[in-house]
């Protein structure tokens, strides 16, 4: 085993803005400079050096850490997501100073847990690197000024992911008992039907829970909507996105041995189109709008099942893909709630009401973000659902895939009704803050409803890079 | 035939561009002139498309890779059944322009990039050869079409847009899968390369299913029309142009472009079903549009009847049914285009859509009431009009494949004769006359609806350019149809359909 840092350079970075964040947050907060300004410059640093170490392949720490098309694939898009949220973050309006060097360290160490967790090919080190990256949120859950809403969020989340977590490590147990390792690339080889392998089967079905918590996927997704409302909007915007990249990497890895027919892999289609149904009806009530986003992630949760039931390479990709989508939608959206409510309050849909006058770009942003997450053409929320149904047509699980489909009939109302309050509703709610209408606002705004719509018209570089991490699955 | 500049790119790309350059452009006076300029631009652009060849082959194609690693290509042609839509499409643009000059007051500039990015999406959906490439301008429009109803509608334009979107995007999703389908099951996403692909039976049952729920509710055919009324009414002016001129025929096109030629054995088994529910739309809509106190969703249900028209004569499957079909959705496109025109008129003077209150228009308005005379009657197809030409054909149609279905048509045509003759009555010498106060058709108003108007005689003495256009797709498209058909029933076996039920979820049983 040789440890060689150009391997990890990701990783190290993130380590090095760790340390200083670290060092930063020993003192009390008010001497050198402010961490809203410099940790998004890092971050930005953090792409470059994420770039570096994208053509690095390797095996390390007695082959659990693997450095692969896959993993660096997702540290890539970790590290991107990394930048936009505490882009998003640096101006937070119910954040004490003091606190800001403490806030952006676990946001940093959270988002340095999921690039461990996507190199790991053994189920302990993923569970580490999961309880590394769910720890550090826990802690910051509940950061928002004096608002009990948060508190409880932040106890919601600890409690379920403690229960998560339990039953992932309980599950872990099983499958060491039942397959007699731990590595992903021996587990693959071996059987996985209830009739030879019962223990394991249900040891993986526990340990796979510890991933459906992260990504929101019923029957673990009851904190979402409530962590999402009561937090607040920035933490939630990194809440919504990045964790949902680390556990679809997990799955995707997983999904070597995961193949159609088994019953796990029933199981997960189960659960999938549950997850989508009940999280877009669930939707349909709401009235606050990271409620709305909450059971919208709970339902893409069960979207990104249906590429990863189809044991195939294209449907690893297609979910790798969709993945990507939906963080990049999730941050467009997530970005226009933080703005709009400049005084970091929990946005009502009434809130919205003529934003198209009160802040033009940000409605439209708003407008391309929610048509995306229905999966109107031409975004990326179109090209991926399009990829994850045909990659999984023929492959056992035609009803998933119209389940899939009939979905975005049901999601339409919720979506349409942001757009209707920020573009018909002229009527200003009383009270409403105004929107902020910086240039930071506008542009971030701008470049995010680029990248959308520029996937969904020009998906194929993109999604070269998915296809390769995908066969590195899947052979 | 490959023609030198991509024209049908072109006409995709002028709208775009001309909305996007409106964010530049200060003053309502000249955001309306702008988009008057770039779309009569945009009919120039359009004239290397007469260099279209009457035959029934695939021109002016564009074709590029799009996303290699799915088989998604930029596929662009047109054939007979086509440019006429596009056509349509391109003569529609200047005048809801024209027509809603002073009509629309507030946001003009977003109205006119809703008009303008709606005209780019129609256009790619009657041009787009790739069924992928189609489903995204399809779906694309809907975002336009809804705001156009829903920020400039009437007083429910929230409940009516909202269930424009719903109707129609929950009847495009399986639509998706069916694509979806084709390509794993044919190998391709390009339509005329799937042409010539045949299905086995169940699969064509099913892809008939899902594609004709996305286009029945398009068109729409009772019982999917109840979205239509509400959005007719809701709608402004030159949505409600729009809605009739050119996305109600976007339903008859997918049946006429996708179910016919992909699945023919399909289409021939649910034929019966489709005159049925066709002869139901006409005598539906016609019985509706006869007890309406509001004349916009008069004209709305009288549109219901004549798609009826339309989808009746395609199911026909003979040469005068789907020529007739193909005329009707000009015709419609015309001549209630034109009704709805009239309409928003005579609402900038009355502020009401209610007949009782428009009554008499006859003595103060000579001029609209021959306008209006001149769309009724082609509405109902007296002779030397364009309704005459169409609804004749798909007479002779259907009195070629039954005398029943044939003799069920003749009420439906007295139908449309007498709700139209009735509101006519009204509008001409109804007391108390309302209309001492107006003005009679403002030069403007002259403009946009001469157009429609020449059109109306045109068609309807001259139609053999449009024949000699239309026939050669016609005929190959119902050869094809025929002999497809035939290859695929032969071997069908007795108890086809026995297991339809169980056919949703052929591959779980592995």
């Amino acid at each position: 085993m040789n440890l060689h840092p150009a391997l990890i350079i990701p990783e190290l970075f993130q380590f090095l803005l760790i340390l200083a964040l670290f060092l930063q947050s020993m003192g009390d907060g008010a001497k050198g400079p402010r961490p809203g300004r410099w940790v998004p410059l890092f971050a930005a640093l953090g792409i470059v050096a994420a770039v570096a170490g994208f053509p690095a392949r390797g095996l390390l720490f007695h082959d659990v850490y693997q450095v692969d098309a896959l993993s660096q694939f997702f540290k890539l898009a970790i590290a991107i997501g990394f930048f936009v949220t505490v882009s998003n973050a640096s101006r937070q309006p119910t954040l004490p100073e003091n606190k800001r060097s403490d806030y952006f360290l676990f946001l940093a160490l959270s988002a340095e847990g999921l690039m461990l967790l996507s190199s790991s090919t053994e189920l302990f080190t993923l569970y580490l690197a999961l309880e590394l990256s769910s720890y550090s949120l826990y802690t910051v859950i509940s950061l928002r000024a004096r608002d009990k809403g948060a508190a409880e969020a932040g106890i919601k989340y600890i409690l379920f992911g403690a229960v998560a977590t339990a039953l992932a490590l309980y599950g872990l147990s099983y499958v060491l008992a039942g397959q007699h390792t731990t590595y992903i690339a021996e587990l693959t080889g071996k059987s996985w039907t209830w009739a030879n392998s019962p223990q394991a089967v249900i040891g993986l079905a526990l340990f796979l829970g510890g991933m459906f918590y992260k990504l929101a996927l019923f029957p673990f997704h009851f904190w979402c909507p409530d962590v999402y409302q009561g937090t607040s909007n920035e933490t939630a915007t990194f809440a919504a996105t990045l964790p949902k990249l680390g556990a679809v990497v997990v799955l995707v890895r997983l999904s070597a041995f995961l193949t159609p027919g088994l019953e796990i892999t029933t199981l997960l289609a189960w659960l999938g189109a549950i997850s989508m149904t009940l999280g877009n009806l669930s939707a349909l009530a709401q009235k606050d709008v990271k409620r709305i986003l909450g059971f919208s992630s709970v339902a893409h949760a069960g979207y990104v099942m249906v590429g990863l039931v189809s044991g195939t390479a294209e449907g690893m990709a297609a979910a790798a893909f969709y993945a990507l989508a939906y963080v990049a939608m999730n941050l467009l959206a997530f970005w226009v709630v933080s703005r709009v409510a400049s005084d970091g309050r929990n946005l009502k849909l009434d809130d919205l009401n003529g934003l198209y006058k009160r802040a033009p770009v940000l409605a439209f942003a708003l407008a391309v973000g929610a048509f995306a997450l229905v999966g109107l053409p031409p975004s990326v929320g179109f090209i991926g659902k399009l990829f994850l149904i045909t990659s999984a047509w023929n492959h056992g699980y035609n009803w998933l895939v119209i389940t899939l489909a009939v979905n975005s009939a049901f999601a339409i109302y919720y979506y349409l009704s942001l757009v209707r309050h920020a573009y018909t509703e002229e009527t200003v709610a009383a009270g409403s803050a105004e929107p902020d209408t910086s240039a930071f606002s506008l542009v971030g705004a701008g470049i995010l409803s680029a990248v959308v719509l520029i996937l969904g018209l020009l998906p194929s570089p993109v999604f070269d890079l998915a296809i390769a991490a995908g066969q590195g699955v899947i052979r | 035939m490959v023609f030198p500049f991509p024209v049908l790119s072109s006409l995709i790309v002028l709208p775009l561009l001309a909305a996007a350059a409106l964010f530049f452009i200060k003053g309502d006076g000249l955001v309306r002139k702008f988009t008057l300029a770039a779309s009569l631009l945009e009919i120039v652009l359009a004239l290397p498309l007469t260099a279209f060849r009457m035959g029934a082959d695939f021109q002016f194609v564009e074709r590029l890779s799009w996303v290699p690693q799915w088989g998604l290509q930029y596929y662009l042609a047109v054939d007979g059944i086509s440019i006429l839509m596009v056509w349509l499409t391109l003569a529609t643009l200047p005048l809801c322009v024209l027509c809603s000059w002073t009509g629309i007051a507030k946001r003009t500039k977003e109205f006119h990039f809703c008009l303008l990015v709606m005209t780019s999406a129609c256009i790619g959906v009657f041009t787009a050869m790739d069924l992928v490439l189609f489903y995204v301008f399809w779906e694309a429009m809907l975002i336009p079409m809804y705001l156009l109803i829903a920020v400039w509608g009437g007083d429910q334009r929230r409940y009516a847009s909202i269930k424009f979107f719903l109707y129609t995007l929950a009847g495009s999703t399986l639509l998706l899968v069916a694509i979806v389908a084709f390509r794993i099951e044919g190998g391709t996403f390009s339509i005329p390369e799937l042409m010539q692909r045949t299905f086995g039976f169940r699969f064509q049952i099913l892809c008939f299913l899902a594609m004709a729920l996305a286009f029945a509710i398009k068109v729409p055919m009772f019982p999917f029309h109840t979205w239509l009324p509400a959005a007719h009414v809701q709608a402004p002016a030159a949505g409600s142009v729009i809605l009739a001129a050119i996305l109600l025929k976007m339903g008859t096109y997918g049946f006429l472009r996708f179910c016919l030629p992909l699945t023919p054995a399909a289409s021939e088994y649910f034929a019966p079903m489709m005159i049925v529910v066709s002869v139901a739309s006409i005598l539906y809509g016609g019985a509706v549009a006869l007890g309406q106190s509001d004349i916009k969703k008069l004209v709305a249900y009288s549109s219901v009847g004549h798609m009826g028209f339309v989808t009746l004569g395609i199911f026909l499957f003979n040469q005068r049914g789907v020529e007739g079909a193909l005329f009707q959705m000009l015709n419609h496109g015309v001549v209630t285009g034109g009704l709805f025109m009239m309409i928003g008129a005579v609402y900038e003077r009355s502020h009401s859509r209610e007949i009782k209150k428009i009554l008499g228009l006859g003595k103060y308005m000579p001029a609209f009431m021959f306008f209006w005379g001149l769309f009724s009657l082609a509405s109902f197809g007296f002779p030397a009009t364009n309704g005459f030409v169409g609804e004749i054909l798909v007479f002779v149609g259907a009195f070629q494949h039954s005398l029943l279905v044939g003799l069920l048509l003749v009420p439906g045509a007295l139908l449309s004769t007498a709700y139209m003759f009735r509101v006519g009555l009204k509008l001409a010498w109804g007391q108390p006359s309302a209309a001492k106060e107006w003005s009679d058709l403002s030069p403007r108003e002259w403009l946009f609806l001469v157009v429609p108007a020449v059109m109306v005689f045109y068609i309807g003495l001259a139609p053999s350019l449009f024949f000699q256009m239309i026939t050669p797709s016609v005929d190959k498209l119902l050869a094809d149809y025929d002999q497809r058909r035939v290859a695929v029933l032969d071997h069908v076996p007795a108890n086809a359909l026995a297991g339809l039920a169980g056919a949703v979820a052929p591959a779980t049983k592995n």
